[in-house]
């Protein structure tokens, strides 16, 4: 679909004609950071965000989901819970809008999860792209996820007075067309792209240093090293990193009781394959009692199996895993020190 | 304008469970039980060989249990449960009439038609005849189709041998060879003594047209894979089954992943060709 333009002074227009009629999450100021949050007017909007604390996956794949209801008793019943509201996501970085379309190939995988793609399909994602790194913590250039050619229905790059917006998807042009003074994209406007392209390929740089289409090869020969160990020792096996990566979907479930002891939900609840008895069985064998084995597992799963699995990368290089590590493990730096010869 | 509702999946939810009745349960030892399930409408499970169930005890969660009866039997499934976790320990608490819930069946179960014309060994551990008795029926109601049968059993002491009335049974078979060995022996314990393997240098198998079946606890698998491969027995017709605490069975929720596979879709059947590349596989 023909890329469009819209006006800098006409892009609270537009958010303002979306929030009449949808559910607005964006980008907001939550205290020094920033989180995707419903929003009420333009003005909450923080344009300039650079990376928030979750992704916004939490729309598609809440924390706490319920996903069924029971009734306890003589004869106990259950109905799954399946719901999902349509919303509107702006402001989505290129990183995020990669981690989203691995989730939507995971949970697609048969048998399809509908807790998760009803909700992924009743959203529509404007994306806002980046001209510059989020901060030190990023590796997306290295993951190759700073550019997002598809998995938005529109992406919209800052060009100075005005926005260059693509267009994904048929629901993306729909929402233009309703609501935007929008303009068909020149062949300068094109130019100009190319030319803020340009420059934001000069702003990100590559701080992994090899191609990470070898990361593969490098953790698969890694199993035995004692790399493993040396970021044992200082991980605190907390989970964070695993609460905010962007592509993580590990879940537990739970069952609740209410306090009239008839009725009940199970909800899915988002675990972390960091602590201890993640990988524990029934007869009390755990198959990852290590820290360095879970941590070895973690780093595989993001770098190489979803991959192989998935022909998408588990990592897109947001850098939250690192952001919020409570004792400074590096993603970049265990990558780069796996690597051995190749990372010279 | 507003966004347009798109399509919805049209497939259910993967939490929604059947509810199942409980039409017959007892004690098998201290610490399994043993239920018998009929689902509603009378429809029968469809299992193969090998696959498991979650079972919900609503209130208490869902724990992943293998299926201990064979297809063959359409009307009903059964299981063998240990008391472990709160699901299993309420379950223990049901009798017949009770209900719960059940889905599945999830994992991908043994290959029964390419063990077709093959002789096949079972060697199952302790809890592991449970999953294995499923197979091993299978091929017992299926006499015709498969080759010699060889069935090795062992369990920590006699006290914890489970279905006494299948053992005796295979051993009474004309038609299949079976040897059990118990670790402690007590006082009236006649027969073997010591772990499954040296049941090994009771059987003679020939490796060109043999499955060997091992389910058991981790730490029997790699004696036992070792005593099948020296044999002569390809590693790809050595057939195992994985435990681990799969919370969804259908490859989400992550607690089976090893390396790029998920036990609950792409096992729990595995061969040792499979395992072998499958670091923290057993």
């Amino acid at each position: 679909m023909l890329p469009k333009i819209i006006k800098k002074d006409d892009l609270r227009a537009f958010v303002e004609a979306l929030l009449a009629e949808n559910v607005v999450v964006a980008p907001t100021k939550k205290g020094i950071k920033y989180a995707f949050a419903e929003v009420d007017s333009f003005d909450e909007v923080a344009l300039d965000y650079n990376i928030t604390m979750l992704s916004p996956r939490k729309y598609f794949y809440p924390q706490n989901e319920t996903v069924l209801k029971f009734k306890l008793g003589e004869k106990p019943s259950a109905e799954a819970v399946v719901e999902s509201a349509p919303k509107i996501i702006f402001g989505m970085h290129p990183c995020d809008v990669a981690a989203t379309w691995l989730l939507d190939v995971v949970f697609a995988e048969d048998p399809a999860d509908p807790n998760y793609l009803s909700k992924r399909k009743k959203a529509v994602i404007i994306g806002m792209n980046c001209a510059k790194p989020c901060d030190e913590f990023s590796f997306c250039k290295d993951m190759k996820s700073y550019n997002a050619t598809a998995g938005f229905d529109l992406m919209l790059t800052d060009l100075g007075d005005k926005y260059f917006v693509e267009v994904g998807t048929e629901a993306g042009e729909a929402l233009l067309v309703a609501g935007a003074q929008a303009s068909e994209a020149s062949a300068d406007d094109l130019k100009a792209l190319q030319e803020w392209q340009n420059g934001k390929e000069k702003s990100f740089v590559n701080r992994i240093p090899y191609d990470t289409k070898f990361l593969p090869e490098i953790l698969g020969a890694s199993d035995d090293s004692l790399v493993w160990e040396a970021i044992a020792r200082k991980c605190l096996s907390c989970g964070s990193c695993n609460t905010t990566c962007p592509t993580c979907y590990c879940f537990t479930v739970r069952d609740e009781v209410a306090s009239n002891l008839v009725d009940g939900e199970r909800k899915r609840i988002w675990d972390s394959c960091q602590l201890d008895e993640f990988a524990e069985v029934a007869g009390g064998e755990n198959f990852r009692k290590a820290r360095s084995a879970r941590l070895r597992h973690r780093f595989n799963r993001k770098g190489k199996w979803l991959l192989e699995r998935y022909g998408k990368s588990g990592c897109v290089g947001c850098g939250r895993c690192d952001r919020n590590c409570l004792v400074k493990i590096s993603s970049v730096e265990v990558y780069t020190q796996l690597a051995g010869e190749r990372a010279k | 304008m507003t966004v347009k509702e798109k399509n919805t999946p049209q497939a259910g939810s993967i939490f929604q469970p059947t509810i199942g009745k409980i039409v017959a349960a007892k004690m098998l030892t201290a610490k399994e039980k043993y239920f018998r399930v009929v689902l509603e409408g009378g429809k029968p499970l469809g299992q193969k060989p090998g696959q498991f169930v979650e079972i919900s005890v609503f209130g208490a969660g869902e724990a992943p249990i293998s299926i201990c009866s064979s297809p063959t039997q359409e009307d009903s499934f059964e299981m063998c449960v240990r008391n472990v976790g709160s699901v299993t320990n309420l379950m223990h608490q049901m009798e017949a009439g009770a209900t719960l819930g059940m889905r599945g069946p999830y994992g991908n179960g043994f290959d029964m038609e390419a063990m077709k014309g093959h002789d096949v060994l079972f060697v199952a551990g302790g809890l592991g005849l449970a999953p294995a008795r499923g197979v091993i029926k299978y091929v017992l109601d299926k006499r015709r189709d498969y080759g010699d049968v060889t069935i090795l059993y062992g369990a920590r002491n006699p006290s914890e041998l489970l279905f006494k009335e299948d053992l005796s049974e295979w051993e009474a078979r004309p038609d299949c060879a079976f040897h059990i060995t118990v670790d402690r022996p007590d006082d009236a314990w006649k027969g073997n003594k010591g772990v499954i393997t040296t049941l090994f240098r009771h059987v003679k198998v020939d490796p060109s047209k043999t499955y060997a079946v091992i389910i058991g606890p981790p730490v029997m698998y790699k004696y036992a894979i070792l005593e099948a491969l020296s044999m002569g027995i390809p590693e790809s017709r050595i057939l195992c089954s994985l435990e681990r605490r799969m919370k969804c069975g259908v490859g989400k929720c992550g607690h089976c992943q090893i390396g790029n596979v998920y036990v609950c879709k792409e096992g729990p059947v595995f061969s040792y060709a499979q395992i072998k590349r499958l670091r923290e596989g057993i």
